[in-house]
């Protein structure tokens, strides 16, 4: 008997349309391997009566020959930073806590239209501000990797998606969603050994997301191989009126026309991103996939991305400056929590309740957020890093003159240990440093596993396309996918 | 630029949020870390450029302007909004006096 939790999205839709097995067997399956990988804490939430009812509809609609979805059958892990009716929706912060929204975002609303059910809510960096899952309120998440020396240390997931990151990897769930702001879906990919694609900004509904940066956020899929990354992807993006920055466009057939033969392709590889110091098992792996896409077909070619080193920077003011705007809306009056000391007037309750609400990364952002956008300073940092941000942008503009995709690695190294990097925050943010450049231009970029590292740990590479080009970077991940035949998974220990 | 413990807390007040003595201490080394690092886009030469106003070229839609166009983000939904009020009273969020 097939073990039902190893499959992937592509095989458990098509065992489910063919009868091979039933979506609630699918279900059960996956439902009872979630209650037992408590240890890595990477649900907030479990539901595995909503994972069985859209099994149930799914099995019924099959029995009376209905047409089924395209991601029928398939259980996914939803980051818990999308709204759900009805079900506890936290972004992984105290303020949120026990906030029940009274309607469904637009990006789970079509996944659960496809046919999918939902196993529960995946834990988070709270509010989507981290890069290894150790600002959530509700505890780190733990990834199923460890170090092949033997060591029981808890690894980092990545972040912020790092509890959809350690659910895939771990088998709890085929896919998941995952918001990436500056590689909240590729850092954490790339630190399991899944795969993860950031569409062209605007692909996805931002409606029913809990707002980060607005500039930035983008929803995406992660799972363990590009063809069900391209399946969910088809069942996320689309236009939405609700969401006024969403693109009005078809929505390709991106399953269909995966195709990993590179010839006639360009790949441009940055200079830039060559820094002195590169991880010596992160350059290799970057070096075995120039061999890879040459091997498919593929011209390499130099290309510069002259502003890389000033992208970090640019993000880390445009981020926090948009997330003190958008998280200015916690006021204890609405919605979540409110904190009222005896005898507090309203300003005081606002500023209880947020010094009770927000975690510690969270005020910190907020407050360079404030800063860089109050009077006197908003010329010097905003509009400088807005300047910058222009600047990257045609630098990437440029690029793609010369070439189709960029490859690059994902992050500067494999994951590192929980509590490693939690004393400095600038040590956190350089995590990013290869992943931020494509989130403040905009461009469709994906993680695809490469391999190992000397301590057995999961390196991904990171593919970047030209806007709405997501089909080249799914293509690219496909030859680096046939070519690095990663097949490593976590042993499991808990 | 740097900040020192009194530019904190006024930003701290303009942001809204409650910070005791010990955290303002803790955070001015943080911020500094940080505003430092950021000073170095100074060094980028933006004559001419144009700040970023969207990152994809996108023309900004207006809907028909008619009632309750889309039953999702129209009216008619008091209860709903109210739902998640810490203190909603008659109808209305509750909030401490505000009048003298």
């Amino acid at each position: 008997m097939t073990n039902l939790t190893d499959l992937t999205v592509a095989a458990i839709r098509d065992g489910v349309a063919a009868g091979t097995f039933s979506a609630v067997e699918v279900a059960e399956a996956f439902n009872a391997r979630v209650a037992a990988a408590q240890a890595l804490n990477a649900f907030i939430v479990t539901t595995p009566e909503a994972a069985l009812d859209a099994a149930r509809k799914v099995d019924a609609d099959r029995a009376a020959g209905n047409a089924l979805g395209k991601l029928a059958g398939v259980p996914i892990g939803m980051k818990d930073l999308f709204a759900t009716k009805g079900v506890q929706t936290t972004a992984a912060s105290h303020m949120l806590e026990g906030f029940t929204p009274q309607y469904e975002s637009t990006v789970s609303q079509k996944l659960w239209d496809a046919g999918a059910g939902m196993l529960g809510k995946l834990n988070l960096d709270q509010f989507a501000m981290g890069s290894s899952n150790e600002t959530s309120y509700f505890g780190n998440v733990i990834s199923p990797w460890r170090r092949n020396d033997g060591s029981t240390a808890a690894m980092a997931p990545g972040g912020s998606s790092g509890g959809s990151s350690a659910a895939i990897a771990a088998r709890l769930c085929p896919a998941a969603t995952g918001t990436d702001t500056g590689g909240s879906i590729r850092q954490p990919a790339a630190f399991t050994g899944i795969s993860g694609i950031k569409p062209t900004y605007g692909r996805c509904s931002r409606w029913g997301i809990v707002a980060f940066a607005s500039s930035l956020d983008q929803a995406g899929p992660m799972a363990r191989d590009v063809r069900d990354c391209a399946i969910m992807l088809e069942a996320m993006a689309g236009f939405d009126p609700k969401d006024s920055t969403s693109l009005d466009m078809a929505v390709p057939n991106w399953e269909a026309s995966l195709n990993a033969d590179m010839k006639g392709k360009k790949v441009g590889i940055p200079r830039e991103y060559r820094v002195d110091g590169l991880d010596a098992d992160v350059a290799k792996s970057w070096d075995d996939g120039i061999a890879w896409l040459k091997d498919a077909g593929a011209e390499i070619v130099e290309i510069s991305l002259p502003h890389t080193k000033y992208a970090l920077p640019a993000y880390y003011i445009i981020a926090p400056a948009e997330a003190s705007s958008n998280l200015a809306r916690y006021d204890g009056v609405r919605y979540g929590l409110r904190d009222l000391p005896d005898g507090a007037n309203l300003q005081e309750m606002y500023a209880a309740t947020r010094a009770a609400g927000f975690g510690a990364e969270v005020k910190r952002r907020i407050l360079i957020g404030t800063y860089v956008l109050s009077a006197g300073f908003y010329d010097a940092y905003y509009t400088q890093a807005q300047k910058v941000r222009a600047l990257i942008a045609r630098d990437f503009e440029l690029a793609f003159q010369h070439c189709d995709v960029i490859l690059a690695p994902t992050a500067p190294t494999a994951a590192f240990g929980l509590g490693e990097k939690t004393a400095d925050p600038l040590a956190m943010y350089l995590n990013d440093v290869f992943a931020v450049p494509a989130s403040l231009a905009g461009l469709p970029a994906m993680s695809v596993p490469a391999g190992l590292n000397r301590e057995g740990l999961p390196l991904g590479l990171q593919i970047v396309g030209r806007p709405f080009d997501e089909q080249g970077v799914l293509n690219a991940g496909l030859a680096i996918e046939a070519r690095a035949q990663f097949s490593a998974k976590p042993e499991q220990w808990w | 630029m740097s900040v020192d413990t009194a530019t904190v807390a006024r930003i701290a007040s303009l942001a809204r949020i409650k910070v005791s003595e010990s955290e303002l201490e803790a955070m001015v080394p943080e911020l500094n870390g940080i505003l430092a690092w950021v000073e170095q886009l100074g060094e980028v030469d933006v004559t001419g450029v144009e700040p970023m106003t969207a990152v994809i070229p996108n023309t900004l839609r207006l809907r028909d302007d008619v009632i309750n166009a889309d039953p999702l983000t129209g009216g008619d939904v008091r209860d709903a909004v109210l739902a998640n009020a810490p203190a909603a009273e008659h109808g209305f969020f509750g909030v401490p006096k505000v009048i003298e």
